[in-house]
C-alpha cells in the first residue's frame, strides 16, 4: 500500500515536473537525485479549504524550484519531490501520517501540519524522531516550545493576542470585551487566553469568557450570556466554518457591536459562507494581498495566474515555509536531517512573501502582523502591528 | 433584564430541542417496530440537509417545495436502505444489524463526501427571510427570529401529525401492534414488510425535515454533520424512552433545555460553559439511573 502510494506520488511528481519542464524549458537540468519532503494538510475534515490552499502553494513552489533545476547540493542538482498526506484535521491522524512519512518514506523534512490542534502533537513526533518540521500556519507556542527540530513560519499567539487587544482599544475605544472560543482546540483556546490576559493588562474588562466544543453549531446560549453583559467588542478566534454561525447568531440575538477575529478567519470560503453578515468586520493575520512587497506581489500574481484567485495566508505561509526549508538545505549543503536542522536554526533574516522575519532560539519567527477588514466582500488591508524594535533598521 | 434573559434562553432551548426531537423521532419509531438502533439515521439527516441544498441551489425551488421534496426523497432512501441492508438480516442477531447500520452510515457520509467534496455548503440567502422582528412583532430585547418560530412550529406540527398517524389511523395501529408482538400481527393479515417500510418512510422523512431546518438555523453544512448530531438525538431518544414517540419529543426538548440552561445559569454556580457537556450528559445519566427505560419507556418482558 505504502509502496504503491509512493510510486503513485512519484509518477505524479515526475509528470508535473515534465509538464513544468516543457513550460520552463529545463531539459538541460541533470538531476543527481531526489529530495523527499513530506506535506501534512487537512484535505478532508472541518477545514478542507486550508488543505487545498496548502497543496496548491506546495505544488507551485516545488514546480518553481524544479524549473530552476531543483536544489544545489555539492554542485549537483537535486529534484524536489513532495509526498502529500491528509490528516483529516485530526490530531491522531496527523501523528500517524507524520510517523509514516518519517519512518517509511524517509522524508528529509516535513512541512505542516497547519492548525495547532494537529501541529502541537505532530511536533512531538518530529522532534522525537529528529526530523526537521516547519508548520506554516500554527501560532500556538507549544508547537515549537523546547523542540529544537520544530520550526514555523507564522507569528505566535502571545504576540497576536496583544495585537488584537491593542487594536480594539485604539479602533473602538473598547473598555469591555467578551470572548467566545472552542475549548477543545489548541489554537482558539491558547489565543483566547492570550487575548484575555493582554486585554486585562491594558486595563480592559473581560466581561464574559465563554466556550463551546469542536463541532458545535448552536452558540445561542453562550452569545445570550455575552450580550447580557453588554460588551464593547466580541473576540472569537475561530475557523471559517464556525465564524459565519457565530456572527449570524450574535446579530440575530440583537448584538450590534464589532466582532473581531484572528488569522484563522483568513480563508476565502469565509466570505462565501458568511456573506453580508461579516461585512466590515476586522481580524488580525499574517499578510494582506493588497500591500505585499515585491516578493509578495510576484508570488500573488503567479498564484492568481495558476489558480484563478488570490492566495490565502495559509498558501502564503506554506510558500514561505518551503522557501525557508530550501534555503536551509542549500545552506547546509547536505541531505542529512541534522545538518538541515542546524542550518534552519542559523537563518537570521528571511524575506518571505509574508514579509521580513527573523527567528528566535525556539525556532519562532519575529515578524509583523496586519489587521484586515472585510470590505465589499474581500479581505482588505487596514493596519499593521510590529513587535518592538522590528524590523531592524539595517534590514533594507 | 433577568426575565428577558430567561425568555431568550428559553427560545434558544426550544429551537435546539425541537431539532434534536425531530431527529430522535426517527430513532424511536424504528426501534419501536424493529428493535433496531438505526445508527445510519444521523447520516440520513445529513443527506436530507444536502437534498435541501440540491432543491434550493440547483433546482432553485422555494422553501416549502424543497422541504417536501427532500422529505419524500429521504423517505424513499430510508425505505431502500431497509430493503437492501436490514431486511436480509431480519432473522440475524441484533448485533449484526446494528453493525450493518453503522456501515450504512459510513457509506452515506463518505459517499456524500465523494459526491460534494468536503467544503461546507449553505442555503441561498433568500431561502428563509431571517428578520429579527418576525411578522412585524417586537418582543422587547428578546430575539425571536422567523427561523426560530419556523423551527419550533414546524417541529410541533410534524410531531402532532406523526402522533395522529400512529394513534388514529389503521396504519398507526398496525405499527403499534407490530411493536407489541411481531409474530402475532402478521397472522392477523397485516403485512409486516409494508408496515416496516412505512415506519422508515416516516422516520427518515422527519430526519430530512430536521436536516433542512438545521441548515436554515445553522447554515454551514458538511458531510460529517450527521454523526455528532445523530448521537445526540439518539441519546435524547433513549432518555425519552426509545420506542415511544412522545418520549423522543420530550427527550429532544429536554436535551436542548439542559444544554442551553447549563450554559445560561451554570456561571451563577461558578461553572463555566466549558462544563456544559459533562454536566448535561451527567444529568441525563442520572435520569437513566432512576428510570432505566427512559421517561416514557415501558420495560419489555423477555419471553423465554
Amino acid at each position: 500500500m505504502s509502496k504503491r502510494f509512493t510510486t503513485l506520488m512519484l509518477t505524479l511528481a515526475v509528470l508535473t515536473a515534465a509538464v513544468a519542464g516543457s513550460t520552463f524549458a529545463q531539459e538541460d537540468c541533470d538531476f543527481a537525485g531526489e529530495v523527499y519532503i513530506g506535506v501534512i494538510a487537512p484535505l478532508t475534515g472541518d477545514i478542507p479549504k486550508v488543505g487545498q490552499d496548502t497543496v496548491e502553494a506546495a505544488e507551485m513552489v516545488v514546480d518553481e524550484v524544479n524549473a530552476e533545476c531543483g536544489l544545489q547540493i555539492d554542485d549537483e542538482n537535486y529534484e524536489v519531490v513532495i509526498l502529500i498526506e491528509d490528516n483529516e484535521a485530526k490530531a491522531e491522524s496527523s501523528v500517524a501520517v507524520a510517523t509514516r512519512l518519517i519512518v517509511e518514506e524517509e522524508v528529509l523534512a516535513i512541512i505542516g501540519p497547519q492548525a495547532s490542534k494537529q501541529a502541537v502533537p505532530t511536533g512531538q513526533v518530529a522532534n522525537d524522531r529528529e526530523t526537521p518540521m516547519i508548520s506554516p500556519w500554527s501560532t500556538n507556542p507549544d508547537t515549537t516550545f523546547n523542540r529544537p527540530w520544530v520550526f514555523r513560519a507564522a507569528f505566535l499567539d502571545p504576540f497576536q493576542g496583544p495585537v488584537v487587544a491593542g487594536f480594539v482599544q485604539d479602533e473602538f475605544g473598547a473598555e469591555t470585551a467578551a470572548v467566545l472560543y472552542d475549548v477543545a482546540s489548541d489554537y482558539p483556546k491558547g489565543l483566547a487566553e492570550n487575548f484575555r490576559d493582554a486585554a486585562i493588562a491594558n486595563g480592559m474588562d473581560v466581561v464574559a469568557f465563554e466556550s463551546f466544543t469542536t463541532g458545535d453549531t448552536d452558540f445561542s446560549s453562550q452569545l445570550t450570556n455575552i450580550i447580557a453583559e453588554n460588551p464593547d467588542v466580541i473576540f472569537t478566534p475561530q475557523y471559517y466554518n464556525e465564524v459565519p454561525l457565530i456572527v449570524q447568531q450574535a446579530r440575530e440575538l440583537g448584538y450590534e457591536g464589532p466582532i473581531v477575529g484572528s488569522d484563522s478567519w483568513g480563508t476565502a470560503d469565509l466570505l462565501e459562507l458568511c456573506g453580508d453578515a461579516c461585512e466590515g468586520l476586522f481580524f488580525s493575520t499574517h499578510y494582506a494581498p493588497d500591500i505585499a512587497t515585491e516578493v509578495g506581489q510576484t508570488f500573488i500574481q503567479a498564484y492568481e495566474e495558476r489558480y484563478g484567485y488570490k492566495p490565502s495566508d495559509v498558501a502564503a505561509l506554506t510558500y514561505d515555509a518551503f522557501n525557508i526549508l530550501f534555503k536551509a538545505i542549500e545552506d547546509a549543503n547536505s541531505l542529512e536531517r541534522a545538518d538541515v536542522r542546524d542550518a534552519l536554526a542559523q537563518i537570521e533574516l528571511f524575506e518571505g512573501v509574508t514579509g521580513l522575519m527573523s527567528f528566535d532560539e525556539q525556532g519562532d519567527p519575529i515578524k509583523c502582523a496586519v489587521i484586515i477588514q472585510i470590505k465589499d466582500g474581500a479581505f482588505t488591508y487596514y493596519d499593521s502591528a510590529c513587535p518592538a524594535g522590528f524590523p531592524p533598521e539595517d534590514a533594507g | 433584564m433577568d426575565l428577558s434573559f430567561f425568555f431568550q434562553q428559553l427560545i434558544n432551548a426550544l429551537q435546539l430541542g425541537s431539532l434534536y426531537a425531530l431527529i430522535a423521532l426517527g430513532y424511536s419509531m424504528v426501534y419501536g417496530v424493529l428493535l433496531l438502533i438505526n445508527f445510519a439515521h444521523g447520516d440520513i439527516f445529513m443527506v436530507g440537509a444536502f437534498l435541501g441544498v440540491t432543491g434550493s441551489m440547483v433546482l432553485d425551488l422555494p422553501f416549502v417545495p424543497t422541504l417536501i421534496l427532500a422529505m419524500i426523497l429521504a423517505g424513499l432512501l430510508g425505505v431502500t436502505i431497509e430493503r437492501v441492508a436490514y431486511k436480509p438480516l431480519r432473522q440475524a442477531s441484533r448485533l449484526s444489524v446494528v453493525i450493518t447500520a453503522l456501515g450504512v452510515g459510513l457509506l452515506l457520509e463518505n459517499g456524500m463526501l465523494a459526491l460534494t467534496g468536503a467544503n461546507p455548503r449553505r442555503y441561498p440567502d433568500d431561502f428563509v427571510v431571517t428578520d429579527s422582528t418576525p411578522f412585524g412583532l417586537s418582543f422587547g430585547s428578546v430575539s425571536v427570529t422567523n427561523v426560530k418560530i419556523l423551527v419550533i412550529a414546524l417541529a410541533l406540527v410534524l410531531f402532532l401529525g406523526l402522533y395522529t398517524i400512529v394513534q388514529r389511523t389503521k396504519w398507526g395501529m398496525a405499527m403499534r401492534a407490530i411493536s407489541y408482538d411481531k409474530f402475532a400481527v402478521p397472522l392477523m393479515g397485516v403485512s409486516q414488510n409494508q408496515i416496516i417500510s412505512l415506519t422508515f418512510l416516516l422516520g427518515t422523512g422527519l430526519a430530512a425535515a430536521g436536516g433542512i431546518l438545521w441548515g436554515v438555523a445553522f447554515p454551514v453544512l458538511n458531510p460529517y454533520m450527521g454523526m455528532r448530531i445523530g448521537w445526540k438525538a439518539f441519546i435524547a431518544a433513549v432518555v425519552g424512552g426509545i420506542g415511544d414517540i412522545r418520549g423522543a419529543m420530550v427527550g429532544g426538548l429536554l436535551l436542548g433545555f439542559i444544554e442551553i440552561f447549563v450554559v445560561a445559569y451554570g456561571k451563577d454556580f461558578g461553572v463555566s460553559s466549558t462544563w456544559r457537556d459533562p454536566i448535561a450528559f451527567g444529568l441525563l445519566l442520572i435520569i437513566l439511573v432512576v428510570r432505566p427505560t427512559g421517561l416514557f419507556g415501558v420495560a419489555r418482558r423477555q419471553k423465554v
